[in-house]
């Protein structure tokens, strides 16, 4: 059973609202430092992903759920009690609005800062009208030694453990400031037997519950002997605390500061960190606070700087006359160290998996192969140049660049009736989506559609290195019944020649400082022509030699070009620049609203036999 | 005639002139355009350059009221007085407050029944009600019309005193159009304080600088929002407020480059002339124990900025004290003490174990020697 003036217990259970992935992992390494049974956040709520996460129970892996909705999560979750609201200042308001309506959740803390005043003060009314508990906004939230933190209070695990706050001491702390929570929960540990709870309400002018209804919460609490605070300018509410004080109702030694003394030497209204921290009257100013609570019998400091002293004192003290019995030290059972920290620290090192020599995303710009991008645009590299950089890794010259530039153009579409775009056509009619058509098209692509360029450089390549001469070559290639690859067109002959492969070889002439591979080819082209007049090197021919020449001077070794060969790096220029083609034939076929390709039956021989032969 | 930038008390404070002409109000406003006048108000005195006037014109009436509209925790209040037009303080007993508590509904607030018999009873209760709805709908945090005075049938504000929430600007932005928040009345930005201020417009982090006396020779360079204060205070109750020589804040995890940019204002401010009395100046780097900004991280741009001033900070005999917890604080505070190493300008570096103020009683203790 828990008592009224707890809200947080070792079973406390909770929800966290938003995606903090590292917030819910620091409450359950809380959890385990203190030997918690149970983790304490059963559910993340997330309104754009449902499913679960993975976080860490000790060294073991847990699945904590993500539900989309809060009220499904209470529902799911009856138990839990408490909402770690991260929702963002647009949201915050409604998110606490809802949990105050669900009937299981009692603590609210809202983490969010910039919370419009008057929906602040609707929080805070409706969580009184319900009997409940707001913590923020605008705060880090608070923790309950031994037993449960919200959210990223109390900071790292370095931290939890230098202020033990795996175990409950005699102290109850409050603060507006969340910032200083752990500096507070550090003095408290250095002077005392440690924290009991410590909570921030948070900075803005209006929170949803106050310092005086923690105080007086603590007050109730039989373990909580001592408590600290820590207000701050603006506001009237630590009168409130002198006057309880004063009226009896907290009846523990109380040790309090309220910072914001240096105001007087500022000039005009100086807007400090938070967003209450502001006197509008003399009345609202530190200096009228501190000696209202040091009238009323508040142990108050003489400035921050003896704060320490003064918890140290009064905790001393307390010791001596016999309220406290100093809580028994602890071990916390270790947590290994994140992967990322010990990492970042140079404590591990891991052997990678993958390895990437062409680019890298990681810097303000990201490079290909070195060159940042912006200069990839600026020096105008173009496509051919990024392709010397991600598929060559080299920075290739002009010519080169335009070189590829007209091989794309030149590959880009050959008409409706190859085999690529024929399949890319009947897979739009078939209502396929770009992808499918453009790969239903590309999946052609291979040995017999497209695949002369690659063939080409390789026969040619073998005639040119073998020493062969052009007749021998062909006779040889006859002999071994293979067709030479590149060689062959449907119209074009040596009289009627393809304006696509002159454009070529004149650029190539042009600018190449040789074309030997090309030289061959032409050379091969007069043995066949002989033969018949449009066995003449083909646009795939064309370019497959050329490639080749341009690979030499670009100086890769032979060794190199037969890997990028094997590789199949001239069928990628076929891949790249046809894919242009075959997406321009999809989009046609879905602009044009094309019904269901069905091929014509009388273009089909059926010569299916009367029954199948029997076997067996 | 009177200034507008944001103080009251005009009348109080000689700064109101009626019933003129436009030669009088052109003769009024030349005197005081661009002069420094010193103020008195509810939060003590405040000085600062007249810049902004406004001219309205007379409009004869029969009735000046006080309304006002106020908020706290629990409820807003509306307040009228049939006495307007004076120091309403002064005719206090004559005022009606009608409590509106936090979550009732405008549209049902009572006001014909409470308010005092006045002229125009009814039209004054209904401009009341729905000026109340505008003031919850709109997100004022205070509205305070005196006068308010009734003229040819209807209520005309004769003097305003409005307070936005701009916190609530993303709710309210097509309500209130293009709005600019005016500075307080007070001394001008400075372009070092300027700077700082653009810089933190620029990022979802905070970076504050408020120059206090740039011959005062402590300097805090101060992380957190409620550790700043703090810092300040220490060196004010430790009675050296007059020797502070800023406010300011860095927080919310702000990246290397803007802790650099915010660093290198603050040196520059700090470094320009040596003490006249050869004594040395006193950078505070403070900071309580962070929950999630890495430590280290953002020293890197401190450091940067340090490193940079090296020979300024050892002509100005800089003495530097380094405080800080949290993520990653060893490495931090080691890159610290190497620094001050490197640089040859003396650097004490403490952590956690040491509390919090604690460099500042030092840094004041050798001051004062």
């Amino acid at each position: 059973m828990r008592a009224d003036y707890e809200l947080f217990t070792v079973d406390t259970q909770a929800f966290i609202y938003g995606e903090q992935l590292r917030a819910a992992q620091r409450m359950l390494d809380f959890d385990y430092l203190c030997r918690r049974a149970k983790p304490s956040v059963v559910a993340l709520v997330t309104p754009e992903r449902g499913g679960f996460e993975k976080l860490f129970w000790g060294t073991k892996e847990i699945r904590i759920p993500r539900i989309t909705n809060l009220t499904e999560a209470a529902a799911r979750f009856p138990e839990a009690d408490v909402l770690v609201n991260f929702a963002s200042q647009r949201s915050a308001y409604d998110v606490t609005v809802e949990a105050l309506e669900i009937p299981t959740i009692r603590t609210i803390a809202v983490i969010a800062e910039g919370i419009p005043e008057r929906q602040s003060r609707r929080m805070a009314a409706l969580a009184k009208a319900n009997g409940k508990w707001i913590i923020g906004p605008a705060t880090v939230g608070g923790v309950k030694a031994g037993c449960f933190k919200i959210g990223n209070a109390a900071g790292t695990m370095d931290n939890i453990r230098e202020a033990k706050l795996f175990r409950p001491g005699s102290v109850g702390f409050v603060s507006v400031s969340g910032g200083l929570s752990n500096e507070a929960y550090n003095i408290v540990a250095r002077a005392t037997d440690g924290l009991n709870e410590g909570i921030a309400i948070g900075g803005d002018a209006f929170p949803g519950s106050t310092l005086l209804e923690h105080l007086l919460r603590f007050e109730q609490n039989p373990a909580i002997k001592l408590l600290v605070s820590l207000g701050e300018v603006g506001g009237t509410k630590e009168y409130e605390i002198a006057e309880a004080v004063k009226a009896g109702k907290i009846t523990r030694p109380l040790v309090m500061w309220v910072s914001g003394t240096c105001a007087k030497v500022l000039p005009g209204q100086v807007q400090f960190g938070h967003a209450g921290a502001r006197a509008d009257s003399a009345a609202e100013t530190a200096d009228a606070k501190n000696a209202a609570l040091r009238e009323a019998g508040v142990i108050v400091p003489k400035s921050f700087d003896d704060y320490g002293l003064r918890i140290k004192e009064t905790y001393d003290r307390l010791v001596e006359a016999g309220p406290i019995v100093p809580a028994a030290d602890v071990t916390p059972p270790s947590i290994p160290l994140d992967y990322a920290q010990a990492r970042a620290e140079g404590l591990v090192r891991r052997p990678t998996n993958f390895v990437s020599t062409i680019c890298d995303e990681r810097g303000d710009v990201h490079t290909y192969c070195g060159v940042p991008i912006n200069r990839v645009i600026e020096e105008r590299y173009g496509i051919g140049g990024v392709i010397g950089l991600l598929w060559f890794k080299k920075d290739i010259p002009p010519y080169a660049r335009e070189f590829i530039d007209i091989v794309l153009q030149i590959i880009a579409d050959h008409g409706p009736a190859v085999s690529g775009a024929h399949n890319t056509i009947v897979a739009a009619r078939a209502g396929k989506d770009l992808i499918s058509s453009l790969v239903s098209g590309i999946l052609t692509i291979g040995p017999r559609f497209g695949g002369a360029v690659n063939g080409a450089a390789e026969h040619f390549l073998h005639g040119l290195r073998s020493g062969l001469a052009p007749r021998q070559f062909v006779d040889e290639m006859r002999k071994r019944n293979v067709r030479i690859q590149g060689i062959g067109h449907r119209l074009h002959s040596l009289e009627n020649p393809d304006a696509r492969v002159e454009l070529m070889k004149a650029f190539a002439r042009k600018h190449f400082r040789g074309t030997p591979l090309l030289d061959y080819a032409l050379a091969v082209e007069q043995v066949t022509t002989q033969k018949k007049g449009n066995l003449i090197l083909n646009v795939d021919g064309c370019i497959g030699v050329l490639l080749v020449d341009l690979l030499v001077e670009l100086r890769f070794s032979d060794e190199e070009i037969d890997e990028m060969i094997r590789a199949g790096l001239f069928n990628a220029f076929f891949v790249l620049g046809r894919s242009v083609g075959l997406i321009g034939h999809y989009f046609d076929q879905v602009r044009l609203e094309q019904d269901l390709y069905r091929h014509p039956l009388d273009d089909i021989l059926y010569d299916v036999p009367q029954a199948p032969e029997k076997v067996g | 005639m009177k200034p507008d930038q944001l103080f009251g008390k005009r009348g109080k404070n000689k700064l109101l002139l009626l019933d003129a002409d436009l030669q009088a109000a052109v003769a009024w406003i030349g005197e005081r355009m661009g002069k420094e006048v010193t103020i008195e108000g509810a939060g003590g005195k405040t000085t600062g350059v007249l810049t902004h006037f406004l001219i309205e014109p007379f409009a004869p009436h029969d009735a000046e009221y006080y309304l006002a509209f106020t908020s706290s925790r629990d409820a807003d209040t509306i307040h009228f007085s049939p006495q307007g037009g004076v120091d309403i303080e002064s005719v206090w007993n004559t005022v009606v407050s009608i409590e509106v508590p936090v979550l009732t509904d405008p549209a049902k607030v009572e006001v014909l029944a409470k308010l005092p018999n006045v002229p125009h009873k009814e039209t004054v209760a209904a401009f009341v009600q729905a000026l109340y709805g505008i003031y919850v709908d709109y997100h004022f945090t205070y509205l305070e019309f005196n006068p308010i005075a009734f003229s040819h049938g209807r209520l005309l504000p004769l003097d305003t005193v409005a307070k936005l929430d701009d916190t609530a600007a993303f709710q309210c932005a097509d309500k209130w159009g293009p709005i600019e928040f005016p500075r307080p009345f007070g001394r001008p930005m400075t372009p070092e304080e300027a700077y700082v201020e653009s810089l933190d417009a620029k990022t979802g982090a905070s970076l504050k600088l408020t120059l206090l006396n740039p011959d005062g020779r402590v300097w805090l360079l101060v992380a957190g929002g409620g550790a700043s204060v703090i810092y300040a205070d220490t060196v004010v109750d430790l009675g050296l407020g007059r020797g502070l020589a800023n406010y300011g804040e860095y927080s919310g995890d702000p990246s290397t480059e803007l802790t650099y940019e915010y660093t290198k204002t603050l040196l520059d401010l700090m470094t320009r002339k040596p003490d006249p009395h050869g004594r040395p100046k006193y950078l505070l780097i403070g900071g309580g124990i962070a929950n999630f900004t890495d430590v280290a991280k953002t020293f890197t741009g401190i450091i940067q900025a340090l490193e940079e001033h090296k020979d300024k900070l050892r002509k100005n005999h800089v003495k530097i004290y380094v405080r800080r917890g949290g993520p990653n604080y060893k490495e931090g505070l080691e890159n610290m003490r190497r620094l001050g190493e490197r640089i040859g300008v003396p650097l004490e570096v403490y952590g956690p174990e040491t509390h919090m103020t604690r460099i500042v009683s030092l840094a004041l203790e050798e001051a004062q020697r």
